[in-house]
């Protein structure tokens, strides 16, 4: 049977040499283009229009999108869910797998699954503590941590088998992506947790937000020193801030948040903060272009999703480029 | 307990060539420890190792030690049970994010792993840890593993 759509996961992108997956994200990144990706906040109900109506506020303007999986330890629609109907109008959606709530077997039955609906990014994450959520009353599972997950999924599409040994018939071709927080302690070691990342599996990197640009470049020269720039594609995490008060609270509540105390200032000062926190935030994102290894940016607009396209464009990160959405022309080359 | 505990990362050093020392004597009992069997030894010796290991970093007898990767702080008192290495969450002044009056299990690994002649350890992966191995004797287990691994070795 065939989807009444121009791309669907029975007829994927041909897969090119040298790539890990057919996805469209790992194709514009190896392209050498300035790539944007977003997080798409996971609806509360079981209405797949209410995922679409959340994609369809970043058409055109993001390579991908992270469907989120349980963040903040909240309940939501899952992520395998939402990335299955994504790739079913042919979006490129991150499928976010955080180790809090399964266990190895789940998991690596949720990647075959999730490749099999056309699913070719994933975003492998420990996870928020279950405290933080809606439900601080439930197991913690963590069987396997951000790092043996990108090993596991690793092992899973480069030897066709499970960790147990046992073989895959056709592995899951997947492009392997990990988060790296460079302001949360202890900093020194950050350099490094991100080299172990890549020599677990991590193609690329998608960090928390960052405000403080002074301690994102350290980290980024120390990861240079370590030679991990050309071994990974490195997303900085960005979002706008709705107020001073929002931004303080993050500050308090959010553990590894670092907001400085000179963004706090500037949000104070402003007549419409919102307005202005938008403005940090494509100020953040062009000074974050300019610095060496970076890739492009992962927005993150919690609650300002609407934003995101305003953001985008008055950035200029995409130079004229128009990412792939589903009805528009379909460019030649990379689209 | 948790002052013995930060004790021990503070003197990792000490305690890491204390093992050194400990782990040869360890394998020279390998004769000894084969003849009575490794099998009944494993009772007698995990509850000694448990003893030990559980007064000076809070063991929680995963079964395969990694104190020596890890600065001599245990990374299964992670409430996530990370073993690679610290989350994003660690709090500004190096506190658990879901414990916020201890001090994070990784922000004391990297403090104990940069004293330790063994600085570069912790830089490598850990793999999954194997729950069948939860209770049971790593000393033993080193020992069996080692002696294997020579054994093979000197056969080929």
């Amino acid at each position: 049977m065939n989807a009444p759509y121009d791309q669907n996961p029975d007829n994927p992108l041909p897969q090119l040499d040298g790539h890990s997956s057919t996805g469209r994200l790992e194709r514009v990144l190896r392209a050498g283009q300035f790539v944007v990706t977003a997080e798409l906040a996971p609806p509360d109900s079981a209405l797949a229009a209410d995922v679409y109506e959340r994609a369809r506020l970043f058409d055109g303007y993001v390579d991908g999108m992270n469907a989120t999986d349980g963040s903040g330890a909240h309940c939501h629609m899952s992520s395998v869910a939402m990335c299955a109907l994504l790739t079913n109008v042919g979006y490129s959606p991150v499928l976010q797998i955080s180790c809090r709530d399964k266990n190895r077997i789940a998991i690596q039955g949720d990647v075959l699954g999730a490749a099999a609906m056309g699913v070719s990014n994933v975003l492998c994450l420990s996870g928020d503590g279950v405290q933080v959520g809606d439900h601080p009353e439930a197991k913690p599972v963590f069987d396997l941590d951000s790092m043996s997950l990108l090993e596991t999924i690793r092992i899973m599409r480069d030897e066709s088998r499970f960790l147990s040994g046992r073989p895959i018939t056709s592995p899951p071709q997947m492009f392997l992506g990990a988060a790296e927080n460079p302001s949360a302690p202890p900093i020194d070691f950050r350099p490094y947790r991100l080299a172990k990342k890549i020599a677990a599996g991590a193609q690329f990197i998608q960090t928390q937000y960052i405000y403080d640009i002074e301690q994102f470049r350290d980290f980024m020269a120390a990861a240079r020193d370590l030679g991990l720039l050309e071994q990974c594609f490195i997303l900085p995490g960005v979002g706008p801030l709705a107020s001073a008060r929002t931004a303080l609270w993050i500050r308090n509540n959010v553990p590894g948040i670092h907001i400085p105390d000179a963004v706090i200032k500037r949000l104070e000062g402003a007549e419409q903060p919102k307005l202005e926190g938008r403005k940090i935030c494509v100020e953040l994102i062009q000074q974050i272009r300019e610095i060496e290894g970076v890739s492009g940016v992962h927005i993150m607009a919690y609650r300002q999703e609407e934003a995101v396209g305003e953001i985008v464009r008055q950035s200029g990160v995409l130079a004229g480029r128009t990412p792939w959405y589903p009805g528009c022309e379909v460019q030649t080359g990379v689209a | 307990m948790y002052i013995i505990r930060k004790w021990s990362v503070t003197h990792s050093r000490k305690l890491e060539a204390l093992y050194r020392n400990f782990e040869p004597a360890l394998m020279r009992l390998h004769p000894l420890f084969k003849a009575l069997g490794y099998g009944r030894l494993e009772t007698p010796v995990r509850v000694i190792e448990k003893a030990v290991k559980s007064l000076m970093f809070d063991c929680q007898m995963c079964g395969k030690c990694a104190l020596g990767s890890t600065g001599m702080s245990c990374p299964m008192n992670c409430p996530k049970s990370i073993r690679n290495g610290p989350c994003g969450g660690v709090r500004l002044d190096g506190h658990c994010e879901v414990k916020p009056e201890m001090r994070c299990v990784w922000v004391e690994a990297w403090r104990g792993s940069q004293q330790m002649r063994d600085s570069q350890a912790i830089r490598q992966v850990q793999i999954p840890v194997d729950n069948l191995l939860k209770g049971s004797s790593s000393w033993l287990r080193e020992v069996r593993e080692q002696q294997a691994a020579q054994e093979t070795e000197a056969s080929q």
